[in-house]
C-alpha cells in the first residue's frame, strides 16, 4: 500500500542516555502467524498473486507496476489529437455537413478510416472542450456555435458505422492517386503503388487485404494480390453524394424521381468505380516488372524444357539412323560372307565328289586289279558280287574312309594286298557296327 | 480452488466474461462495462431470475413464467435445486420442493421426473441437466442485452459448498457452453462489489457479511486487510430465511381467511402455491413501504381473499425469526473471537436483506462506529439482491485477460494459503502522561503475510530527538458502567422511548494492551511539528524490516528483525 496512515498523538521523547548502534535495537521477534486462507479475489489479491508468483517484493512490485503504467500512459499520449485548427474551417456552414471533411473537423484527418471508434471519441470530447458555445459565450466572444454544430455532426456520422462507411467511401483526402509512369520508377514504383492498393483496400470486405509487395515478391503473392484485387469485393456505396429528397410530402412523385435518380447515380457510380479499379490494375499490372520477369521465367523454363525435348528427339533419331546403319552393314556382310561360303562350299563339295568318285573309281579299280579275288578269270557273278560288296562297303563309309581305303589302295598291284586292305577295312566297319558280320564277305 | 483446468479455457482474446450469482431461489446476471458492473434483466425484465423451470408441453419456461407455473403446473415445475448440485440423494434437503417437482434418487446423483417433452412420458432429468439448461438460459439473456456471445463467467458460490459440488457446478456450466473462470465464495463477492465503488478506500477492517436468502441465510467475518481478504469464520443457517418471513405472512394470512371461510388454504396444494407467491410479493412490498395489500383470487373454495398489513404488525409476528438472524450474526462474530466492537462493517446481502427490521436490528446490535451497508440505514447502499452478481462481474472483469492456467496458479493453495499475524503490530504514541505509552496499531491482527503499513506519526511538539519503540499489541473489550451524566437523562428524557429504562448503562470500549517489544529506535533531530514516517514490513517469513525517518528528512533508521 502505497497510502498512510496519519497518527496525531505525538512520539515520546528520547530518553535520556538511550543508545545503539545506527540508532536500532531489534528486542525480540514476532509471535507465531496462523496458517489461513486468502480468498483469491479483487484487485488486491491479485497484485499479491503477481508478487507471490514472480517472487517480488512490496518494492520491486511497485517499481515494475509503475513502469507499465508508464507505458500504458505514453500509448494513451500517443493517440493524442493536435492538429492545427485550419481558420477557414471554423467558419464553416454547419449547414453544408456533406461538404465537410469530417476527420479534419476532429483534428483526426492523419487518420481518416483508421481512426478507432475511441479515436473519435476522444477527439470529440477534446474538441468540444474547447469549442463549446458556452465556453466561447464565457470568454466573452461572440455566441457563434457554428463550428460546434459541424464538430457534432461530425461525430454523429462517423460514430455510426453505417453513415461512417458512406462517408468513407466518398473521402477524396484518403485517396490515394495512381502515379504517372514518370513517378513510378525503380524502387518508387512499389511504394508508390503499394500506398495505391493499401489506399484502396480499405474498402474490401474481405480484410486482410494482401499487399502489392516489393519487387522480391513471389510469384504466389504476386498472383494472390492480382487475384484478389480482380474479384474485389467492395463495400463502397456512394449514397452520401445522393442529392437530397425534399421531403415536404406534398411532391410525392417528385420525391420518388429523386429518389429514383439518386439509385441509378449510386449504381453509375458503383459501376464506374469497379471500372476504375480494372482500369488501375490493367494498368500496374501492364506496367509491373515482376509480372515480366516471372513470365520470362516461364518463358525460359518452357523453352528450356522445349530444346531438351528437341535435342532429346534428335538424338533417338540419330541414333536410330546409326543403328539401322550398322544393322544393314551387318546384314549385308553376312549375306556376303554366307555367298562366299556357299561358293566354297560347293567347290569343295565338287571337289569332294569329284575326290569320291576319284577314290571310287580307285576302289573298284582295285578289286579289278585283283582280279576280283578270284583265281583265274573270274566269273561274272563273282565279278558282280565282289562289286555288290564293293558297293555296300563304298555307301556303307563316308567320303573320308572312302579317301582313306583308296589312299591305302593306291599303288598296291598284288591281290593279296589288295584283299588284305578290304579284309581289313570290312572288319573295321563290322567292328564300327556299320557292317553286320557276313556281308561283304566277298571282301574278307 | 483449484479446479478451474476442468474446463478447457479458450483464448483470453475471445472471451466475453460475465458475473453469474446462482442461487437456490434467485439467479441474477452482472456484465462489467468500463469498470462498472451492473446486473443486467432478462427477456422478461428481471434482475432476481427466478432459478425454476418449467415445462409445458415440451415448452420450457425460466425464471419468473416458470414461477408462475407453480400454482397450475407444479409437478413439471423444478425449483430449489441448486444445494442438490452434486450431493447424493441421502444428504439433500427437500423441504423446499415440496410445492413442485419432488427430487428422486438416480444413480449416485438426485434427479427430478418431470415431462419436459411433448407428449404423455415423463424423462428423469438430472439436477446436472437442470443446471445446465437454467445456466443457459441466463447465458442467453446476457448474450442477448450485450449482443457478444458470452462464453465464460465467475460463479458465487456459498463458503460451504463441497469440493464435490464445484466440480459438478463447473461441469454443468461447461455443458451449458460456459468456461467456469473461478468459482468465488458468495460473502467475498458482495463485499467485493463494495470495495470495488469509486468512493471506498482500502482500509483494514472487519467485516461481517450476512447473506440472508431464500432458503438460507450464510453469515461470514471476514478480515479485508488491504483489499485482501481472509474468511475468518463462517455460519449457516437453513431455518431463518426469506421463506421463514413468508411462512409468517401465509399463517397470517391462513388464519385470516379461515375466520370467513372453512378451509384452510394451507391443505390445498393450488391454494397454497397461491398463498406463497402472494405472501412473498406481500413481503416484499413490506420492505418499500409501510402498508401492503395482500389479495388473492379465488384462494380457496371459489371464494376471493384481500386483506392489508402494516409493516409494525409483519415485523411484531415476524419476531421470532428477526431474533433468529440476530442471534446467527452475533454468534458468528462470537465463533470469529471477535466482539462486536471489533466489527467495521456489517454488509447485508441476499434478497431478504431488503427488509428494514433486519438492519435497524444490525444497528442496535453493532456500537455507532459499525457501519451497516443495508438500503434501510445507508442511503447509498447498493441493492443487497445485486451484490454478490456485481462482485461475479468485477471479478470476471479482472481475471478475464488471463490464460486458464494463469487462473489456476495464482487460485493455487500455495499462493492462497499464508500466514496471518496473530496480534496487531504498532508503535507506541504518547498521550499527556509521558510516561505511558499508547499503542498505535500500524499493522492489525489477521493481517496476510507479506505485508506492508506505513504510518505518518507526530513527533512531540518541540521536536528534537524520539523514540520509536514497535510492540505487539493486543485488544480487549473493557466494560465499565457509567452513571448518566445529567445532559444526557435530559436527552433520554426527551426521547423518553427506548434507552429510559433504569439500568445502569455500561460502556464498552476496546482496549489496546502492549504486549511483546520488538524493536526500538531513535530519530534525532526532529524540526519543530515535523512527522516521522514508519514503515513496518512484515516478510512472508515473518522477518521484519522497520524503516523510520522524518518526513522530508533524509536518511533515516533502517533495521531488520529475523523470523522467530
Amino acid at each position: 500500500m502505497a497510502s498512510h496512515n496519519t497518527v496525531t498523538l505525538p512520539l515520546p521523547v528520547l530518553p535520556e542516555g538511550w543508545s545503539a548502534e545506527k540508532d536500532f535495537k531489534a528486542l525480540g521477534s514476532l509471535s507465531a502467524a496462523t496458517q489461513r486462507t486468502i480468498e483469491p479475489v479483487g484487485p488486491h489479491f491479485l497484485a499479491h498473486a503477481r508478487r507471490a508468483r514472480h517472487k517480488r517484493t512490496f518494492s520491486e512490485d511497485d517499481r515494475i507496476q509503475a513502469q507499465e503504467n508508464v507505458k500504458k500512459i505514453e500509448d494513451d499520449d500517443a493517440g493524442e489529437i493536435s492538429e492545427p485548427e485550419d481558420p477557414s474551417m471554423l467558419l464553416r456552414d454547419p449547414k453544408d455537413w456533406k461538404g465537410q471533411d469530417h476527420y479534419a473537423v476532429l483534428g483526426l484527418s492523419k487518420y481518416r478510416y483508421k481512426a478507432s471508434e475511441e479515436q473519435i471519441k476522444r477527439a470529440h470530447r477534446k474538441k468540444v472542450l474547447k469549442h463549446h458555445p458556452d465556453k466561447k459565450a464565457a470568454q466573452g466572444s461572440t455566441e457563434d456555435d457554428g463550428f460546434f454544430k459541424c464538430i457534432q455532426k461530425a461525430t454523429e456520422t462517423l460514430l455510426d458505422p453505417v453513415k461512417r462507411r458512406q462517408f468513407d467511401s466518398v473521402d477524396e483526402k484518403a485517396e490515394v492517386e495512381p502515379p504517372s509512369k514518370k513517378q513510378a520508377t525503380g524502387d518508387k514504383y512499389y511504394k508508390l503503388w503499394s500506398s495505391v492498393f493499401k489506399a484502396e483496400g480499405r474498402f474490401s470486405n474481405n480484410q486482410p487485404v494482401p499487399k502489392f509487395g516489393d519487387a522480391n515478391s513471389t510469384q504466389e503473392d504476386v498472383e494472390a494480390f492480382y487475384n484478389f484485387f480482380y474479384n474485389f469485393d467492395s463495400w463502397r456505396s456512394f449514397e452520401y453524394l445522393d442529392e437530397t429528397v425534399p421531403d415536404d410530402g406534398e411532391s410525392r412523385d417528385q420525391k420518388r424521381h429523386q429518389e429514383r435518380k439518386n439509385n441509378n447515380a449510386r449504381k453509375k457510380r458503383k459501376t464506374e468505380d469497379a471500372a476504375r479499379l480494372r482500369k488501375l490494375l490493367d494498368d500496374v499490372s501492364a506496367s509491373d516488372e515482376r509480372i515480366k520477369k516471372f513470365m520470362k521465367q516461364k518463358n525460359a523454363a518452357k523453352n528450356a524444357k522445349k530444346a531438351e525435348k528437341e535435342a532429346a528427339e534428335k538424338k533417338a533419331i540419330e541414333d536410330a539412323k546409326a543403328k539401322k546403319e550398322a544393322d544393314e552393314k551387318a546384314a549385308k556382310e553376312a549375306e556376303e560372307k554366307a555367298k562366299a561360303d556357299r561358293e566354297q562350299g560347293k567347290k569343295a563339295k565338287e571337289a569332294a565328289k569329284n575326290a569320291v568318285k576319284k577314290n571310287k573309281r580307285v576302289l573298284k579299280s582295285s578289286v579289278k586289279d585283283a582280279n576280283y579275288f578270284a583265281t583265274g578269270d573270274a566269273s561274272a557273278a563273282v565279278i558282280d558280287s565282289v562289286l555288290n560288296d564293293v558297293d555296300l562297303v563304298i555307301s556303307k563309309e563316308d567320303p573320308d574312309e572312302i579317301a582313306a581305303l583308296a589312299a591305302k589302295l593306291t599303288g598296291l598291284k598284288v591281290a593279296g594286298e589288295i584283299k588284305g586292305a578290304w579284309t581289313a577295312e570290312v572288319t573295321r566297319l563290322v567292328g564300327a557296327g556299320k557292317l553286320k558280320d557276313g556281308e561283304a564277305k566277298f571282301l574278307v | 480452488m483449484g479446479e478451474e483446468s476442468a474446463t478447457n479455457g479458450s483464448a483470453p482474446a475471445q472471451r466475453h466474461a460475465i458475473g453469474i450469482s446462482f442461487g437456490n431461489s434467485n439467479s441474477s446476471i452482472a456484465l462489467t462495462v468500463e469498470d462498472k458492473a451492473e446486473v443486467i434483466a432478462n427477456e422478461d425484465g428481471d434482475r432476481q431470475i427466478p432459478s425454476v423451470l418449467s415445462y409445458v408441453d415440451g415448452e420450457e419456461y425460466n425464471g419468473q413464467q416458470a414461477k408462475a407455473q407453480l400454482v397450475r403446473n407444479s409437478q413439471n415445475t423444478v425449483a430449489y435445486f441448486r444445494d442438490f448440485l452434486g450431493q447424493e440423494f441421502k444428504s439433500i434437503d427437500p423441504t423446499h420442493n415440496h410445492a413442485s417437482a419432488h427430487p428422486i434418487a438416480f444413480e449416485s446423483t438426485v434427479a427430478f421426473e418431470i415431462q419436459d417433452k411433448e407428449g404423455d412420458e415423463k424423462s428423469t432429468v438430472t439436477v446436472s441437466e437442470i443446471t445446465t439448461r437454467h445456466l443457459k438460459r441466463l447465458v442467453q439473456s446476457a448474450s442477448d442485452f450485450s449482443g457478444k456471445s458470452i462464453n465464460s463467467a465467475v460463479i458465487t458460490v456459498p463458503t460451504n459448498f463441497s469440493e464435490s459440488q464445484k466440480v459438478a457446478l463447473i461441469k454443468a456450466a461447461k455443458d451449458a457452453g460456459l468456461e467456469v473462470l473461478q468459482l468465488i465464495n458468495e460473502p467475498i463477492a458482495a463485499l467485493l462489489a463494495y470495495d470495488a465503488r469509486p468512493e471506498s478506500k482500502v482500509a483494514d477492517k472487519i467485516v461481517v457479511v450476512a447473506d440472508l436468502g431464500g432458503t438460507r441465510s450464510d453469515v461470514a467475518v471476514v478480515a479485508s486487510r488491504g483489499g485482501m481478504y481472509t474468511i475468518l469464520a463462517t455460519a449457516h443457517d437453513f431455518d431463518f430465511a426469506g421463506v421463514h418471513l413468508d411462512k409468517v405472512l401465509e399463517d397470517h394470512f391462513a388464519k385470516e381467511f379461515i375466520k370467513w371461510n372453512t378451509t384452510d388454504p394451507r391443505t390445498i396444494p393450488r391454494s397454497y402455491a397461491k398463498l406463497k407467491l402472494e405472501a412473498e410479493a406481500c413481503k416484499k412490498s413490506l420492505s418499500i413501504g409501510t402498508n401492503a395489500s395482500f389479495s388473492i383470487e379465488s384462494l380457496a373454495e371459489g371464494a376471493d381473499f384481500a386483506s392489508t398489513i402494516n409493516r409494525l404488525r409483519y415485523e411484531t409476528i415476524g419476531r421470532k425469526v428477526f431474533e433468529g438472524f440476530n442471534r446467527l450474526i452475533e454468534g458468528v462474530v462470537k465463533k470469529a473471537g471477535l466482539d462486536v466492537l471489533d466489527i467495521d462493517e456489517v454488509i447485508l446481502s441476499g434478497g431478504t436483506s431488503h427488509t428494514p427490521k433486519i438492519a435497524n436490528n444490525m444497528r442496535s446490535i453493532f456500537p455507532e462506529t459499525t457501519t451497516i451497508l443495508a438500503p434501510s440505514t445507508t442511503p447509498t447502499a447498493i441493492n443487497p439482491s445485486e451484490l454478490q452478481a456485481r462482485g461475479a462481474a468485477l471479478q470476471a472483469s479482472l481475471i478475464e485477460s488471463f490464460e486458464a492456467e494463469d487462473i489456476e496458479q495464482s487460485t493455487h493453495p500455495a499462493v492462497t494459503t499464508v500466514k496471518h499475524l496473530t496480534n496487531a503490530v504498532g508503535v507506541l504514541a504518547i498521550t499527556g502522561d509521558e510516561t505511558k505509552g499508547v499503542f498505535t496499531p500500524v499493522i492489525v491482527a489477521e493481517t496476510a503475510v507479506p505485508a506492508r503499513r506505513t504510518i505518518h506519526i507526530n513527533a512531540p511538539p518541540a521536536g528534537g530527538d524520539v523514540l520509536i519503540k514497535v510492540v505487539e499489541g493486543g485488544s480487549h473489550i473493557k466494560v465499565t458502567q457509567i452513571e448518566k451524566t445529567a445532559e444526557e437523562k435530559e436527552a433520554d428524557a426527551e426521547d423518553s422511548d427506548v434507552d429510559s429504562d433504569e439500568e445502569p448503562e455500561e460502556k464498552r470500549e476496546k482496549i489496546w494492551k502492549i504486549g511483546k517489544v520488538l524493536a526500538e529506535a531513535a530519530i534525532k533531530d526532529v524540526k519543530k511539528g515535523g512527522k516521522v514516517e514508519v514503515m513496518i514490513n512484515i516478510a512472508g517469513d515473518l522477518a521484519v524490516t522497520i524503516t523510520a525517518r522524518e518526513v522530508g528528512g533524509k536518511g533515516g533508521v533502517r533495521g531488520n528483525l529475523s523470523a522467530a
